[in-house]
């Protein structure tokens, strides 16, 4: 895995998991605006925030991500009812072992956005991305030597963040 | 012709496993009439060199329980793999870190400081142990500590795995027998990386206790309830963690009243078995008011030690931020 060079400035790494039907929309609605936000995070689609397997956030936290974004629809809102009722109950559970884990909990957001509300959106993430790179890089693998293995690794490259996906063998 | 030969070793592990091989009661003499134990510190006599002396691939299997603590728990690793066809990890620790591997929440110097400054240690001079030392006749070594504990596979390639903590005794005379008719042509072993002597499924599919619709309002502890004998205990508020946990021990602690507390590891296809039980304890609690939910979570006092009791070492974070650099 490429680390930040240590003349270049910490460029947190942030998966986003939104939902199809609110969150999503407003990332897409942010775009066509043309508003700009923190480029720092990658936008995961799923079709609910109730989808959200918190194996999906341990992953990322494990993989190199610095923070981990979960959005949803607003409570009352759900495509589904009540499945970002459910995303809620496991954003407070996962937080707290994430805690005992030694992981800030301000590394973890949990964001409502409707469809309308892409300034909200874009907004809410230039500020996630700042609170994250207060608290600095997390590099879980690093924090444990060569002993994570096996786990694909999202790398920030030359200060800038990348698409680019290692396997560290 | 020789009988194949048989090891089994014990790495960082509590000798719980070994007692469950001998508690196979008669079936020991089966293992005894078809293999040729060659290595077995707990039963017999013999010295890493014996091990070392043999041909590599010489020994058809080898059941291997424990951690990987220290590095002498790694070259013992690394030879038997070497000199074996069949590598098992055996029993939870190997398989997933177990018990030993709580020890990932804290680093090195916090698991020495509990160990040798507690009250209940005799230590007025405050001494560690030393990895090496001086003597008039050369340098004394003892092994070195690994910063976290590992499970068996990720030190070296794993045929199969056995879970359980220990594995129930029944699966391990089943095992045995499965190998015995493997060598004698008369059945076939599962392909490569399959978990043996388990089930395929959840402890709660072995559960005989009436299952409801789950809505948890407030969590206990199994110490200050009485727990209805009927009624899923999950339901009853007690943290029981059948829903991750794979099957094979025919959900002996729920049927007597104790909850599951995951001995048996990850079920088939659980990732990490931490963020599967997050996901099932926090989906069946009923409330949507943050507060309320915060309030409810209260009731689970150690949720890091609740759902990584036997898998710390064996998920995706392996342990604690405590530990590293």
């Amino acid at each position: 895995m490429a680390d930040t060079p240590e003349n270049k400035p910490f460029e947190p790494v942030i998966i986003g998991f939104t939902c199809n039907w609110c969150s999503y929309r407003a990332a897409d609605m942010a775009g066509t605006a043309r508003m700009k936000y923190a480029p720092n995070v990658r936008l995961t689609r799923l079709m609910c925030s109730g989808r959200l397997d918190p194996t999906f956030v341990f992953k990322a936290f494990a993989g190199g991500a610095d923070g981990v974004l979960v959005s949803g629809c607003h409570p009352g809102d759900c495509h589904y009812i009540n499945q970002n009722y459910k995303a809620m109950r496991r954003f407070h559970l996962m937080k707290r072992v994430l805690v005992q884990m030694g992981i800030e909990p301000g590394r973890l957001k949990l964001l409502w956005a409707s469809a309308a509300e892409g300034a909200i959106f874009a907004r809410e993430i230039n500020k996630f991305v700042e609170e994250v790179r207060a608290l600095g890089p997390l590099h879980w693998n690093t924090n444990h030597g060569s002993q994570i293995a096996d786990h694909v690794l999202l790398s920030v490259v030359n200060g800038q963040p990348s698409d680019e996906m290692e396997v560290k063998a | 012709m020789s009988k194949p030969k048989f090891a089994m070793y014990w790495a960082a592990s509590c000798g719980g496993c070994e007692i469950a091989v001998l508690n196979i009661h008669e079936k020991i003499l089966d293992v005894d009439a078809n293999f040729e134990v060659v290595f077995w510190p707990v039963a017999m006599d013999a010295k890493y060199k014996d091990v070392e002396e043999m041909e590599d691939d010489s020994i058809t299997l080898c059941l291997f329980n424990g951690g990987m603590r220290n590095d002498e728990n790694e070259h013992v690793a690394k030879l038997l793999r070497r000199k074996s066809r069949i590598m098992v990890a055996f029993g939870s620790c190997a398989c997933e870190g177990c018990i030993p591997g709580l020890g990932n929440f804290s680093n090195i110097n916090q698991i020495l400081d509990t160990a040798f400054t507690t009250n209940s240690t005799d230590n007025p001079q405050n001494l560690r142990p030393k990895t090496s030392y001086d003597v008039p006749e050369g340098t004394l070594t003892i092994p070195t500590m690994n910063p976290m504990l590992k499970t068996l596979d990720q030190v070296v390639d794993v045929d199969y795995y056995m879970p359980g903590c220990p594995p129930e005794s029944h699966q391990i005379a089943a095992v045995v027998e499965l190998v015995i008719a493997a060598l004698q042509g008369t059945a076939q072993l599962p392909p490569k990386g399959a978990t043996i002597g388990a089930g395929n499924s959840t402890v709660c599919d072995e559960c005989t206790r009436k299952r409801n619709v789950k809505q948890i309002k407030e969590f206990t502890r199994i110490q200050f309830v009485t727990p209805d004998p009927e009624i899923c205990l999950l339901e009853q508020g007690i943290p029981c963690n059948g829903i991750a946990t794979r099957s094979g021990c025919n959900a002996r602690c729920p049927s007597v009243g104790a909850q599951c507390i995951g001995c048996y590891g990850p079920a088939e296809g659980v990732v990490d078995y931490g963020a599967r039980m997050i996901s099932a304890f926090a989906s069946v609690i009923d409330s949507e008011k943050p507060e309320e939910i915060d309030q409810i979570l209260d009731g689970l006092v150690d949720p890091a030690g609740q759902f990584y009791r036997f898998n710390l070492a064996g998920s995706l974070l392996r342990g604690g931020r405590s530990n590293g650099s």
